[in-house]
């Protein structure tokens, strides 16, 4: 079966298929489907598992298509070690329960063929995540997975907040994908391959120097904190709590906030390469974990405490990883891998179950906020029952899953007091916030009469996939007793195998922690021996910064967001004014000058031409008196022009003949005739004929 | 028939222009008739060219050289690799895409609007089938007409500044090649004594490096306004916003191309000693194009203006792969040409789409589409989702290459450019949110209809190919490879002597010669062929 583990994910990616193109309108033909898939799916896991475990853990790599184009090799293939076989267990047992699960609650929805048709995608996606034998495969479905994150938080997407939480989801996500993407793209130009296990080997043979490894690994890991809603890119996580609590439970609790945590696992072996680069991995991991637990102390939306109670539990995993790849690094021993991840195994159980647990509440009294439940356990039994189960599971009560898993975390913190205490730290307020969702919600007496009386425990399609993973919530930590010869520890492992033992006094530290976050809300929401209102009054600087989560969306709002808008409003209008600005400037300026030159054209081209036209004409017209055909003007004229000359001659004016006197003369002499003709001539022919006798008589004197 | 089916995809579309000459103005629905037809059977041509073309052979096929104008050496030559094969089918396929979509939008001026169109066509096919510089020079200028009317005539509300804004940008940079066409011409006599404008026997010759520095300048700049290449984009968002769907669709689907395919048909290969000295800056453009074209499209508010900046961002994609100058950035580059393409191309349409009905693109007027338009609201979708890059879609073939190029010849710009990704999330999301999600808020979009078979028939196609080049793009990539390893083998010849020259600019570029080989990325492919 191992060979064909592919077909796992390819089931619902036909039952996905099949009900977009044939089943929209069958709605119980296509959820039937949908579940028959996951659940032949969840069979065949379980057969690899028991392959693999018969194979005694040896990985399976298999190719299945080899193909190449733009100069790059595409093997695809899968990757079938206990890793992979415990995913894949984990993801379709999860899946098929929700699945089971949303039949009840998604009836009457007038999408619900769609929401099938989205989880198949999703299991899908997921699926091929988990079997991916190289980085560029995980990366194809990573980003899948996120766009049926995407679709399903805004899968009511008429509520405003919901369509915005997707789109937070999807973008804040990408921010840490970008991180993936450039680690990848990095690690693959330095080794040149994208299969991991030739990546480690090259990596392991000095492919990359040590510090551009940091570098690329420190990127590598910006993908798992987006995914796996790591400080600082958690915000979206709580968000996507819009979306159908079915989804929630699967997507956002159980399996793909879990593939950051996968994915630093699926790198250990490069990780464990560099112990700077791990130490950034554990301190990001313990931040988000104490980061998100207390927050989650004082949160009232049922949904919002379990998603803030996933991020700190999904730090729990990351610090566990980072401290196993930094004591690695260093030559040390360290549980922390088989810890992470066993973990990561017990908490998608417990965690499903806490989802559809307060799904099923939901469901009952149509409301998040635990203020207005309480007293709802008598009404409710097998939720009440199974929740409470999950709650002592992830409390870390003896002997229930979280216990086992919680006790390895813890030891491998163990090692390094700093993360010792604050590991303790988030054990105590997880055990606290808990809880005190229990109690709120199961006991006490109802604080809204009205929806308390419309409560009724869901049917039976809805309590079974509960009850089922109740049983999970306490059996599945079993297969990771410390005294097990065989046990989780000796399958999922990297390197050498981990030999647990039972340490009585971190066993003991942590029950007791545990047991007090437990003594403390009982104190509080059910003796009320506390007044939990006076603890809030008492501390109302820290309670109003936890209940406003850290003030971390007005923050990026305030330093991410109005920055960013504001550039690029900023570079619209630049866009604007200044290159548009420069382009429509430049035919402005264009048309001005066109504008000049039709001026200096009509006024000094034109305005030569015809002012040389014009004093042709003018100068014409003047002189034409000149020559009005009266002899007696002649032969003053020449009388005139005599006597000068002769004066001249004869020296009796001195004048000096060069051009300009003589051409001052010439026009001053053209002037004067001119003058004296035009007075002629105006004075009318009569006149000037009488002029012309007197004149004719002195010249006769 | 072979050796003729090139001229038959040119000049069917005109031949089928002059046949609607004959056909009387009032008689609309055979105008448009007779156009689909014409389109449609030059597609069905283009698919033939396709089935013909021998993906392995390298160089050109289906040459044809005739001599035009034998007494200056001009020459009808034809030809096409496969970088052309690909745009020349992109090409006619949003052709025939087009015609559909203005079946009901388009309304006076039928004929002269299909007219224009098939004109338009054939000076497309025609540049990307052109041998000879002169030959690409008068299809390249074929183009701008048409497509002036179309904007001007047929176009929004401040169509005639659109227009003349558009023909002067292209004038400029189409002057100066010009020049620079008669500069290589003359250069070319000197050096062979013969006058010729053939590209390939031009190719072969090696020009001057100072002489390189100054052609190239020139015909880069021709070719970024094309692009456009930031800062010469500012004619692009006011030509894609006013000009009918029609002409959006054409515009950014293959005009654009022509400048990248400009760089890559005649830029790299004819002066590769100048595209290494102009590279940085061009690589410093392109990465600025990708941030500032997604911010600048993340506040508009109107989604046609936002699809043209988007435009901005991805083409600064294509070319930073182009002069990433590998294999890999190459042909993604050149994928990518084909997928803005078929992505922006059909988010063109979509929008048309929605104006018909509304008569108004602000986003602010929409919101809660997918309840009245479901099936509208799965396609944009699935368009949003190619154009952001998504695993499966074609976008991220592309995209993924590109980045990948761009790392290995320079991992800050690949940085930076892997940030444009995030942005192109933003504002596609953001826009395809307030348009379709939420309740419907607005009274008038109560009643909208959803598509009619008409438009899923215009989106069925794309959304194949969408899916096609997002899961299996080999048999495109085949076609592509032979053509952008002559351009590579050629730049970097260029690169070796520059480097023997001890020049630093190519010494960067020589660490990438490093291989990356097998599972998924090999090099080694190409050094072994």
């Amino acid at each position: 079966m191992t060979e064909y583990a592919y077909i796992i994910a390819l089931l619902p990616a036909l039952s996905f298929v099949l009900i977009v193109f044939f089943l929209r309108f069958k709605e119980f033909l296509a959820a039937g489907f949908s579940i028959a898939m996951i659940v032949i799916g969840w069979i065949l896991s379980i057969v690899v598992l028991a392959e693999t475990l018969g194979r005694g853990g040896e990985a399976y790599e298999g190719f299945f298509h080899i193909t190449s184009f733009a100069s790059l090799n595409f093997e695809f293939g899968i990757l079938v070690d206990p890793l992979t076989a415990m995913m894949l267990i984990v993801v379709t047992t999860v899946a098929s329960c929700v699945q089971i699960y949303s039949i009840g609650y998604m009836k009457g929805d007038p999408r619900f063929s769609r929401f099938f048709a989205y989880l198949s995608l999703f299991c899908f996606s997921m699926l091929g995540l988990v079997l991916a034998n190289n980085f560029f495969m995980i990366f194809i479905f990573w980003e899948l997975v996120g766009l049926t994150s995407y679709l399903l938080i805004g899968f009511w997407f008429e509520k405003k907040v919901a369509a915005d939480a997707g789109k937070k989801a999807f973008i804040t996500t990408r921010i840490g994908d970008l991180g993936f993407i450039i680690g990848l793209l990095m690690i693959a130009t330095y080794t040149g391959t994208f299969n991991y296990g030739e990546v480690f080997s090259r990596v392991a043979g000095g492919a990359i120097p040590a510090g551009a490894l940091t570098v690329a690994l420190v990127f590598l890991f910006g993908g798992a904190i987006g995914k796996s809603a790591q400080f600082p890119l958690h915000v979206w996580l709580p968000d996507a709590m819009e979306g159908p609590t079915p989804v929630s439970a699967l997507i956002h609790a159980a399996t793909m906030v879990v593939a950051g945590v996968y994915l630093v696992a699926r790198a250990m072996p490069i990780f464990s390469g560099s112990a700077e680069a791990s130490l950034v991995v554990a301190t990001i991991g313990i931040i988000t974990s104490l980061l998100a637990a207390s927050i989650g102390l004082v949160q009232n939306d049922i949904k919002r405490v379990l998603a803030y109670s996933t991020v700190s539990q999904l730090g729990y995993m990351i610090m566990a990883l980072g401290l196993y790849g930094h004591d690695t690094a260093l030559g040390h021993h360290s549980p922390g891998y088989y810890a992470g991840t066993f973990h990561l195994m017990t908490h998608a159980f417990f965690k499903g179950l806490l989802f559809l647990g307060a799904g099923s509440v939901i469901h009952a009294v149509h409301t998040n906020d635990i203020q207005e439940m309480g007293g709802l356990a008598p009404k409710m039994k097998t939720t009440a029952l199974t929740f409470m189960i999950a709650s002592l599971s992830i409390a870390g009560i003896f002997p229930f899953a979280g216990f086992w898993s919680k006790d390895e975390i813890v030891a491998a913190a163990s090692y390094h007091p700093v993360f010792l205490v604050l590991t303790l730290a988030v054990a105590f307020m997880t055990a606290f916030y808990m809880w005190r969702l229990c109690f709120l919600t199961f006991f006490g007496k109802p604080r809204d009469q009205h929806r308390f009386d419309h409560a009724h425990e869901s049917p039976r399609v809805m309590t079974w996939p509960l009850v089922f993973l109740a049983v999970l919530s306490v059996v599945a930590g079993w297969v990771g007793l410390p005294w097990l010869s065989q046990g989780f520890a000796s399958f999922v492992f990297h390197g050498e195998a981990y030999h647990p033992h039972a340490n009585w006094l971190l066993m003991a530290i942590s029950t007791v922690v545990a047991v007090a976050g437990i003594g403390l809300a009982w104190l509080i929401y059910y003796k009320k021996k506390i007044s939990a209102d006076r603890l809030a009054e008492r501390f109302r600087p820290i309670y109003t910064l936890l209940y406003n989560k850290y003030y971390f969306d007005e923050l990026y709002d305030l330093i991410i967001v109005r920055p960013v808008l504001a550039f690029a409003t900023f570079m619209w209008s630049f866009d604007n004014w200044v290159i548009d600005g420069l382009v429509n400037g430049i035919a402005k300026l264009t048309i001005l000058w066109s504008d000049l030159k039709l001026w200096f054209d009509t006024w000094i081209v034109d305005g030569a031409v015809n002012g040389a036209g014009w004093i042709v004409q003018q100068g014409s017209a003047l002189l034409r008196f000149v020559q009005a055909g009266a002899v007696q003007f002649y032969a003053l004229f020449l009388l005139v022009a005599m006597v000068l000359l002769a004066l001249v001659k004869f020296e009796v004016v001195m004048v000096t003949v060069d051009w300009p006197v003589l051409s001052v003369i010439m026009l001053a002499g053209i002037a004067l005739l001119v003058l004296v003709s035009r007075t002629a001539h105006r004075a009318g022919p009569a006149e000037a004929t009488a002029d012309t006798g007197s004149v004719g008589v002195e010249k006769e004197e | 028939m072979e050796h003729l089916i090139l001229p038959l995809v040119i000049f069917f579309p005109s031949i089928g222009a002059l046949l609607l000459l004959l056909v009387p103005e009032r008689q609309a629905d055979t105008i448009r008739g007779v156009s689909l037809i014409v389109s449609f059977v030059t597609m069905l041509l283009s698919f033939a060219v396709y089935y013909w073309f021998d993906p392995v052979a390298s160089g050109m096929q289906f040459e044809l050289n005739q001599l035009w104008i034998a007494s200056v050496g001009i020459n009808f030559h034809l030809g096409i690799d496969g970088i052309s094969l690909l745009l020349i089918v992109l090409t006619t396929i949003l052709t025939v895409l087009c015609i559909l979509s203005s079946w009901r939008s388009v309304t006076k001026g039928v004929k002269g609007f299909h007219i224009s169109m098939l004109v338009l066509a054939t000076g497309m096919i025609g540049v990307f089938c052109a041998l000879d510089l002169f030959l690409f020079y008068i299809f390249w200028e074929v183009m701008l007409i048409p497509m002036y009317f179309i904007i001007g005539i047929w176009g929004g509300p401040r169509k005639i500044y659109a227009a003349i804004k558009f023909v002067l940008f292209t004038m400029i940079g189409s002057l100066l090649m010009l020049v620079a066409l008669i500069y290589i011409y003359f250069e070319f006599h000197s050096l062979t004594g013969e006058y010729s404008f053939d590209l390939l026997q031009i190719m072969s010759m090696q020009v001057p490096y100072q002489a390189q520095l100054w052609l190239f300048a020139a015909f880069a700049l021709a070719f970024a306004i094309k692009v456009p290449l930031f800062p010469f984009h500012t004619w692009l968002p006011d030509a894609h916003v006013e000009a009918p769907t029609a002409g959006s669709v054409i515009l950014a689907g293959v005009l654009l191309k022509m400048g990248t395919y400009g760089f890559i048909r005649i830029c790299m290969p004819l002066f590769p000693e100048a595209t290494i000295a102009y590279l940085p800056y061009i690589c410093i453009l392109s990465i600025i194009a990708i941030i500032y074209g997604a911010l600048v499209s993340m506040v508009q508010k109107d989604i046609k203006s936002l699809v043209a900046f988007s435009s901005v961002s991805h083409m600064g994609f294509v070319m930073l792969g182009l002069f990433a100058l590998n294999q890999n950035g190459v042909e993604g580059s050149v994928m990518q040409m084909i997928n803005h393409g078929v992505s922006t191309g059909a988010l063109f349409l979509l929008v048309g789409m929605i104006y018909e009905r509304r008569h108004t693109r602000m986003i602010a007027d929409f919101g809660g589409l997918a309840k009245v338009m479901p099936a509208f609201s799965v396609f944009f979708m699935i368009v949003t989702l190619s154009s952001i890059g998504l695993p499966l879609t074609n976008g991220f073939v592309g995209e993924f290459l590109i980045l990948l190029g761009a790392f290995k010849a320079n991992v800050v710009y690949g940085i930076v450019a892997a940030s444009g990704v995030i942005l192109a999330a933003c504002y596609m999301l953001w826009m395809y949110q307030r348009v379709v999600f939420g309740k419907v808020t607005n009274a008038q979009n109560e009643k909208l209809s959803d598509l009619s078979p008409r438009e899923k028939l215009i989106l069925v196609p794309i959304v194949v190919l969408i899916f096609w080049i997002g899961i299996y793009p080999k048999p495109f990539f085949e076609r592509i490879e032979p053509a952008v390893k002559d351009v590579l083998t050629k730049i970097n010849g260029a690169r070796l002597s520059s480097a023997d020259d001890g020049q630093d600019a190519a010494q960067m570029f020589i660490d990438e010669s490093k291989e990356i080989s097998t599972v998924v990325i090999d090099e080694g492919v190409t050094a072994d062929e």
